[in-house]
Order: structure tokens, then sequence, then C-alpha cells
């Protein structure tokens, strides 16, 4: 049996009437073809060609035809969308039509860095941590309403979204997606899906999934899964702290029993490279003009470099390994937010921490007490999106075609959002200026 | 969908081992004189206590019942060990009584593990677990897991060789062969994604051993109440 007889079979048997083939653009969309089973076979021998210029990121001057081969090893039936007839998706690869991977196809970017680690030894294994919010509506007009007054860890919020997040991990659970833990965040209306870790890129596809099991599920019953970096000024916006560690064939490569934080010269050095490389790479980990909302004092996001155990605004933390748990050694980097393209993110860690360890980085001294870093994470996105167009890291990662474009599309966005006239600027100067 | 019943002759037999396979997840049938009513019969579960003669006249009219070669375990004491014919061909396997519904458990897990089915389809059974390895579909108390490929080898491999503990290292090689990514962590990753998808109340149907690996059905799981 190969895995197209099993993908093939199943759909037979299961009377799928539809398969999604989902891929994702550069700024983390999720996209989706429907097909018939019957040119599933074809998909998954051939591949789809299709027109990519309409597709962000995608865009090329000549040559705009490319091709979506299914990844047969990621077919999946979606118990949510079950109306009678079921729906499957298998997650695509984007090629160009010699069958070379495609410069914009975020699967081949991250697969590219996943298999550089490979060849020095390393599986890169990550976890995260996906907060969001439920609101009422999506309509700008109206604006972000939570439904509960609920806080932190609150057991009894009696409210529809506490339910609602139950009933999303159960099915997340189903399609294979474990959750380490899910609870009710600090902020009003706001959730958190912790998903227990496994190797970068089936997680960067399971990220894209469970924001759509999320969203799906919320707007069945008429409410929106938000994951606006910071939808409300005066509370936390919504992190996706990614735990991070290297394995060497057995052996969690980050484990030291014999070093007082419990961290190897790898993931010393590894966490070097990250400090180092935390302002290039923040346009890719935080995109969106409102991811710089989120990254302010007060509200335990980053707002400069350095690394701690304790201290929960670092950008990196070092969670204490359980008593005699070496295995569970990690690093927890903290500036991505949960509106991120997770295949980007995920690597552009992997190459700043891989850089950290091919130039045998010095990892700088803790941050003791509350105090933050010496250097600054950038604080808007124009100053992120200088810093990412000047990285070598990042061109040498993502490539130019994907750096190019995306500059381009960031300083359009950043354009537009400083030709806006805001609230704020009406209140507090309009009655005294 | 139902599960084939296992049949048990005669109707006298201890009500705990009896309590302790429907637990399990089997379901049960006896045979009186209007037959079964079952149309299929996954095994049989023959006691001697009535004597070892009285057994094989038993053991002999479920192997006439059916074409299928049903399996048949016999139930006996430790003093008619002696007098049991293996060549006879009317038992597979037999437990000495007293037996528990652990080791019964175990042994039908065996017995009935690769059983050709009645479309000539290849089942893999094992308590609630159901595997079609021709139209590559697992189930669980009736219920179609919808898993990936390499969920579903990994399954099928630890249920056609249920009770046995693999090794991670065991699993990567003869489950993934040369086509895995990550070491043995791998393995930890697939399990965890199996157990997510049999859900919380058949997830410990995969058992971790600790410091060795996994194995699909342990002993102590008949004790539990599965239903």
């Amino acid at each position: 049996m190969t895995k197209n007889d099993y993908v093939l079979r199943t759909v037979e048997e299961r009377g799928i009437g539809f398969i999604q083939l989902w891929f994702t653009d550069v700024l983390g969309t999720p996209k989706a073809f429907h097909i018939t089973p019957q040119e599933l076979e074809n998909a998954l021998e051939e591949g789809m060609t299709f027109d990519g210029s309409a597709i962000d990121g995608f865009s090329r001057v000549q040559e705009a035809d490319v091709l979506a081969r299914p990844d047969p090893s990621t077919f999946q039936v979606l118990p949510y969308e079950g109306t009678g007839s079921e729906i499957a998706r298998v997650v695509c690869d984007i090629s160009n039509l010699d069958g070379s991977p495609f410069e914009g196809c975020p699967r081949h970017t991250l697969r590219r860095v996943a298999e550089r680690a490979r060849t020095q030894g390393y599986t890169f294994y990550v976890a995260p941590e996906i907060e969001y919010f439920y609101f009422s509506s999506a309509d700008p007009t109206i604006g972000p309403v939570p439904l509960d007054r609920g806080g932190y860890f609150d057991l009894s919020v009696g409210d529809a979204a506490s339910g609602l997040r139950r009933r999303s991990v159960k099915m997340l659970e189903e399609m294979g997606i474990p959750v380490e833990h899910a609870q009710h965040e600090d902020a009003p209306s706001q959730h958190e899906v912790d998903l227990r870790y496994t190797d970068v890129l089936t997680m960067a596809d399971t990220v894209m999934t469970t924001r759509l099991v999320l969203k799906a599920l919320a707007s069945a019953e008429g409410l929106v899964a938000s994951f606006m970096p910071k939808p409300l000024a005066s509370v936390q916006g919504s992190g996706m702290h990614t735990h991070c560690s290297l394995w060497s064939n057995e052996e969690n490569a980050f484990a030291d029993a014999s070093d007082e934080t419990g961290l190897s010269p790898t993931a010393r050095q590894f966490m070097a490279g990250l400090l180092v490389h935390a302002p290039e790479i923040t346009a890719i980990t935080n995109q969106w003009v409102n991811s710089y909302k989120r990254l302010v004092a007060g509200h335990e996001a980053p707002v400069s470099i350095g690394w701690a155990r304790s201290n929960r605004s670092a950008l990196v933390r070092v969670p204490v390994a359980k008593h005699g748990r070496l295995e569970s050694t990690r690093l927890e980097y903290r500036a991505p937010d949960s509106a991120c393209n997770p295949y980007l993110s995920f690597a552009m860690i992997l190459a700043a921490g891989l850089k950290g360890i091919e130039g045998g980085y010095e990892l700088e001294p803790e941050l003791t007490g509350f105090h933050g870093g010496v250097r600054p994470l950038p604080s808007n996105l124009n100053d992120a999106v200088d810093l990412l167009e000047n990285s070598a890291l990042a061109r040498e990662t993502l490539g130019d075609h994907v750096v190019e474009w995306f500059v381009r599309n960031k300083r359009a966005e950043w354009a537009a959002y400083k030709s806006e006239i805001t609230q704020f600027e009406l209140d507090r100067y309009l009655p005294t200026l | 969908m139902a599960t084939d019943p296992i049949l048990c002759l005669p109707a006298s037999i201890d009500p705990s081992l009896l309590l302790g396979l429907s637990q399990a997840g089997y379901r049960l049938a006896v045979q009186d004189d209007a037959g079964t009513g079952e149309d299929r019969i996954l095994a049989a579960l023959v006691s001697a206590r009535g004597g070892v003669d009285a057994a094989k006249v038993l053991c002999a009219a479920v192997r006439n019942s059916s074409e299928d070669q049903i399996p048949v375990l016999l139930l006996v004491s430790q003093s008619d060990v002696s007098s049991l014919d293996h060549t006879s061909g009317l038992f597979d396997d037999f437990a000495i009584l007293p037996s528990s519904a652990a080791e019964l458990l175990v042994r039908f897990a065996r017995l009935t593990a690769g059983r050709t089915g009645a479309d000539g389809e290849t089942i893999v059974a094992f308590g609630p677990l159901k595997i079609n390895t021709e139209t590559y579909q697992a189930m669980i108390d009736g219920r179609v897991l919808d898993l990936t490929y390499m969920e579903y080898e990994l399954l099928t491999f630890l249920a056609t060789n249920a009770t046995k503990v693999f090794t991670r290292e065991a699993l990567l090689s003869r489950v993934w062969g040369y086509e895995y990514y990550g070491g043995a962590r791998t393995v930890d990753v697939h399990i965890r994604r199996l157990r997510a998808k049999l859900g919380e109340e058949h997830a410990s149907l995969i058992e971790t051993i600790r410091s060795v690996g996994y194995r699909l059905g342990q002993p102590s799981w008949a004790n539990t109440s599965i239903q």
C-alpha cells in the first residue's frame, strides 16, 4: 500500500464528497481548492495547475502558473465539515511547472530550514501556545465585544465561550491534534490552546488547522474566534509563545544535567542566535501594524531582548524542566503573535538558532529581577520591515522573492496606516490644538 | 456497526469471566434451541467443566456451524488437561480454570487477529477496536476513526501484535521503515495523536511501558470499564 492508495481508498470507503487542497500564502492566509474524488487521483499524481498571480506573494511577472502538489501524509477527514457527505483535506506544496519548489511557498521554505537542521543531526520540535479571543461579532463598526469578564485560569465562567472552547479542543483531538491544555486567559473572553510538541513542519500545518477549526466552530455558533494580536487596548494581546527544542538522535540536545540552568552549550548558542537576530525576524513573527500594539510594556509581552528563567516578560524564557525530566528542556520564544504565518515564523526562529550554533555565538548573561534587556525589539511595523529588508539571515532563509514581496506589501500597509487619523488623535488634539 | 459476538457454550460459564469480556467491549451470544440469532460469530468460548467429552461435542458443533473457521477457546480444569487431544483440531487455544477475564482477553485478541471476514476482508480486532485491512478502515466501538496514513499503519501494526511490547526503535524500523522524520520522538508524537483520536475512554488501549515502549491492550485493561 502506498500513501496515495491509502488516501484514494479511504475517500471511496468513507464516501468523501469533496477534498480541500490546502495551501498558505506568504502572509499565512489559508487558501484552498475544492476538488471531487474523481479529480483526486490525478491531483495526487500530477498536482493541480493554477494561476498563482492572484495570490499574495505568489505573483510574478512572467509565468504565473504554478502547481499545487498534495502531500498525502496530511490527508485528514474534517469532522466539523461533515454535513451529509464528508469533506477531507490534503495540505499542498507549491511547485513550479517543472517540479522545482516554488520560491513563494512558505511550506517549502520551512522544509528547507528543517532539512538544514537535519543535515547537522538535529530535529526541531515546537509547541506553540495559541491565544485568541471570542467576540460576538467581527464587524469593525461595532468593535470587539468580549463574551465574559473571566480571568486567568477561571474555572467557573459559565459563558458560551468556555463551552465552545471545550468542544473545539475535543474536535482538535478527534482530528489527531493533541492539546496539552486549554484555559481561560488573563483578559476577558481570551482563551489559550496549548498544542503538544511535534516536528516543526507538521506543527506549522497544525497551527493552520487549529486556527481554522477554532474559527469554524465559533462561526457555527454565531460567534467569532479572533487571532488579532491586540484587539482590546487595555488588556493583554494574543501571543503565540513557541516552545522550541532540538533533538539529536534520541537525546534532547538542549539538556545538560550538569549545568546550573540545565542548558547545554547547544541550547546556549541557539538562544544566543535567537537573541542576536530577534530584531530582524520580528517583521515575520509580528507581521501586522497591530502586532506592535501588543509588544508594549505592562502586559507580559516582550519589548526588549534578553532571556530569563522566571521573568515572564523576557523575550526568551527558559521554563524550569521538571525534576529529572531532562527531555522536557526547552526554550520559549515569546515574541510571535497568533496572527503570524507559522511556516515563515518557525523557519526564521530555527534559522536564527542554527546561526547561533554554526557561529558559536556567546550567550549574554541572564536578565535579573524584572529589568528588561538593553536592546529593544522594533516598536512598529515600519522599523521591523527596515530590519528585515537588510537582514542577510532573512534573505538566506526566505529567499529574495519572499523578502522583496513581503517588504513591498508591508510598506503599503504602513503607508495606509500612516494616512489614517485615529480616534486617539481626535480625542487628544481636536479640543486643544 | 455492531461487533460480531463471542459465542459462549454452555450458557453457565462463570459470570465474572463473562462480565470481564463484556466490559472490555466484546458482545456475547448464547446458543439455544433456536440458534444464536447471529449472522456471524467472532469466536467461541467453550467450557469443559461438564467434562472433556461433552466439551468436544460443543466444539464440534461450532466447527460444523459455519464455513468460517471460527476460533475456539476451550476452558478446561487442570486435571483434564492431560486428556485433551491437541491434534483433534476442535479447538485453537485453551485456558486452565480458574482463569481470569484478563487472560481470556489476551487469548481472544490473538485468536481473532487477522481473521478473514464475510466478504473476504481481513479484520484485525482487539476488544472494541476493529481494523479492516482491505478497506483501510479502523473503528472503535463501531465509530469510524479518521486516521492519517502513518496513524493507520502504526495502529494496525500494534493491533496485529496486540499485547506485545515494542520499543520505539522497533516501531520506527517496522512501521516507518527508513522514511521517518526525527527519531524515536516521532513514535511518541504519533502515539499521542492516536490516543487523541481514540478518545478519552479508549486512549488507554495503547499503554506506555515506562522506559521500554508501547503496547496495545494490557492485561489490566480487562478490569477497567470500557462501556
